[in-house]
């Protein structure tokens, strides 16, 4: 990230603000700056840009959050056409000023394709127009109108109110109704309460925290302030982990340009309502992101779970009530209070409303970010938004939930996703990383995969999780070195079910459903791996000269 | 009888004992500072040794013994000191899947160091990371704080035996 070559022209600084007199202006390149981009040197395609059109006043070059389709980064979107350019690089931005140059004032967006237009975006809903950095930004586009509405209109308890009847459910995996947990932290007595936001994003394969955080750092903050609000809390905590440091340096812009503003601190926006943010980094422990184990991060402690109840809700940080609510919940929370929860509740499938960001990742050829409402099928994400496998190879499974997951295949392809299905196709909904795979992955070795993460992970507290998981993963090694026979599964599978039964918390109680799952769908590449020693997608390296499956 | 509590003065008259210090004194020199003491010494020093430890701990009031049971829970914290040029290949589910096996197995054939080693020269330093959410450019390698996407083992070897 070169900060110099980004610091070099002060017309990427330039934002549009409300009471902006000059008027739009006719083009406006918005260069994708999320991580991803960033790491191909979208801050230098920015500088470079915004040089080679200095003096053009009707031109704007704009730093925004990210676009969402990350396979094509660096990525730059001109923002009256709608027209994309891929792959760029800070030597090869002339395409662009050139279309730049081109747009006419009465240019309309035509269509970007079906990755674009079949989301919904409502958590997500900034991302890609504003710069991540400016207050202004996010003012523009009506940020901080929900808590305006909060606090010159409602009481708490109707706060509290709208949540529930929006339906939301906590995007952190769980789907545990948000209005049922604030009500709960709101009704528990305590002089102190606390609003922490989950950032500890750990599951492998997801990324829509990180890109929630890097995008819309003041909706974040918005929906903490409306929750303190709603629960009587005067004091937060954003728990973030330390593998992303462009998140973290994004939300200290932010907190610093909230308070100066009035939005955050002592009496935001003129009013008795106070509330505070810190953060707290991560140290790379995945358990972290239960719940008790996070609090105990946050007390500068070892992150181990312990049993609940009692819930964090009614003694958590320090003892005090707190709400535990992931990035993607409170992103949410804006939206809801401003457009009303009856417009959020109209979307989505059931009991499983609004929207789902996802992060598609894998074999799949767009990946990148998604919000698509509840309901959609798998085969629409991927195969419509996410544009299908890589050369064009055959589906074989996608993985959601994380380690907790399982691996879903094609026969399942046209399930509408939602909390409810996703369990019982024996996967989870989880943050909402979706890992699609094609044939050349083992379905063992992908088990073998998650129980070595588990194994690692695992903070060692309870005796099922510690042992269990290193004990299953040993057993699934077994089996794709090709050593395992048909009493070693059955032991893998009745191990599996006390793990799931005895542990603590989520990790090990998860632990064993990426093993659950393929053994539920896959059970014959197990077989093949334990009866006829070969792998049938040639991953593991099983010694046996006769059976080489290329 | 309870100890009076002093604080203790800094290990040596290294500078940047000083902004761990203040960064403990931001947050009131209690106990719950202990993570984000040790990331500050971790960003000053690169790791934390044992002097670290003791400093941290004897600021915050925190028993030496947890202090190194944190430090050593949580896999962010490094004990012992790096090389000069420090890579973290992504061992997420995206990049497994893509390749980033081959990757570490490349860094042992042709630079002789594995996960968690460095270097004999004390050139480069290995680390996985369990994900760094970069699954849309898998598989991804961080060398140096700089997101390498889409990593290809050859290229990025010819790059570090230059190093």
């Amino acid at each position: 990230m070169s900060d110099t070559a980004a610091a070099a022209s002060p017309k990427r600084h330039r934002t549009i603000t409300i009471d902006d007199n000059a008027g739009p202006p006719r083009a406006t390149a918005r260069v994708c700056e999320a991580a991803s981009c960033v790491s191909g040197n979208a801050s230098d395609i920015t500088a470079r840009l915004a040089e080679l059109t200095e003096g053009k006043d009707d031109i704007l070059i704009k730093r925004v959050g990210c676009l969402g389709l990350c396979a094509a980064g660096p990525l730059i979107e001109i923002a009256q056409t709608g027209e994309l350019f891929e792959h760029i690089s800070p030597d090869d931005v002339g395409p662009v000023v050139t279309a730049l140059e081109e747009v006419k004032p009465d240019a309309e967006r035509q269509p970007q394709g079906p990755f674009f237009e079949k989301q919904v975006r409502v958590a997500t809903e900034n991302f890609g127009l504003i710069d991540p950095e400016s207050l202004d930004d996010y003012l523009s586009v009506g940020g901080y109108q929900a808590l305006r509405r909060v606090l010159s209109e409602m009481a708490s308890a109707e706060v509290r109110e709208e949540i529930s009847q929006s339906g939301l459910r906590g995007r952190g995996g769980a789907g545990y109704p948000t209005g049922l947990k604030w009500t709960t932290v709101a009704k528990a007595t305590g002089d102190k309460k606390y609003v922490i936001c989950n950032a500890d994003e750990g599951d492998p394969g997801a990324f829509m925290d990180r890109s929630v955080l890097e995008s819309d750092p003041f909706r974040v903050l918005e929906g903490m302030a409306i929750a303190a609000f709603a629960v009587h809390a005067t004091e937060g905590y954003i728990y973030c982990r330390a593998e992303y440091p462009l998140a973290v340096k994004r939300l200290r812009t932010a907190i610093r340009l909230a308070q100066r503003a009035g939005y955050l601190g002592d009496n935001i926006m003129d009013t008795s309502f106070s509330f505070n943010i810190q953060i707290r980094l991560g140290a790379g422990a995945f358990v972290c992101g239960e719940e008790t184990a996070l609090i105990a991060s946050v007390e500068g402690r070892r992150g181990t779970p312990r049993p609940r109840p009692p819930y964090p809700a009614v003694a958590g940080l320090w003892g005090s009530p707190t709400l535990i609510n992931n990035v993607e919940s409170l992103a949410s929370v804006p939206a809801i209070i401003r457009e009303g929860p009856e417009k959020y509740a109209e979307i989505g499938v059931g009991k499983s409303k609004g929207t789902k960001v996802f992060a598609l990742a894998g074999r799949v050829v767009n990946t990148g970010m998604v919000e698509v409402p509840m309901g959609m099928t798998l085969r629409e994400i991927i195969f419509d938004i996410g544009g299908g496998i890589i050369d064009d190879r055959p589906f074989k499974a996608v993985q959601t939930g994380g380690p907790s997951g399982g691996c879903i295949p094609a026969e399942h392809l046209d399930t509408p996703v939602s909390y409810e299905t996703l369990i019982e196709l024996g996967s989870f909904m989880g943050s909402g990383g979706m890992i699609v795979m094609d044939d050349t992955s083992c379905m063992v070795d992908v088990a073998r995969y998650f129980q070595d993460f588990c194994r690692e992970e695992s903070c060692g507290k309870c005796t099922p999780c510690r042992v269990g998981t290193t004990q299953m993963y040993m057993l699934l090694d077994q089996i794709t070195k090709g050593e395992a026979t048909e009493d070693d599964l059955a032991q893998l599978e009745r191990l599996a079910g006390i793990v799931q039964r005895m542990s603590l918390c989520g990790l090990g109680q998860g632990a064993p459903n990426p093993i659950f799952s393929t053994l539920r769908y896959f059970r014959d590449e197990y077989m093949a791996h334990i009866v006829d020693k070969t792998c049938p997608a040639g991953v593991c390296q099983i010694e046996q000269p006769a059976e080489v499956v290329a | 009888m309870p100890i009076p509590y002093t604080k203790p003065a800094p290990p040596s008259d290294d500078k940047r004992w000083k902004i761990v210090a203040t960064r403990m004194r931001r947050l009131g020199d209690r106990p719950e500072a202990l993570i984000e003491a040790l990331h500050a010494a971790q960003e000053a020093f690169g790791y934390l040794d044992s002097d670290a430890l003791e400093f941290v701990g004897d600021t915050l009031g925190v028993p030496h013994s947890r202090v190194f049971g944190v430090a050593t829970f949580y896999s962010f914290f490094m004990l012992k000191p790096q090389g000069d040029h420090t890579c973290v290949v992504c061992t997420g589910t995206a990049c497994y899947i893509n390749g980033a096996d081959d990757i570490i197995e490349a860094f042992d054939a042709r630079l002789g160091v594995k996960p968690k080693g460095t270097t004999e020269d004390g050139k480069i330093s290995l680390l996985t990371a369990r994900c760094i959410g970069a699954c849309s450019l898998a598989p991804a390698v961080i060398v140096d704080g700089e997101m390498q996407g889409k990593a290809v083992t050859d290229e990025l070897m010819a790059v570090l035996e230059t190093m």
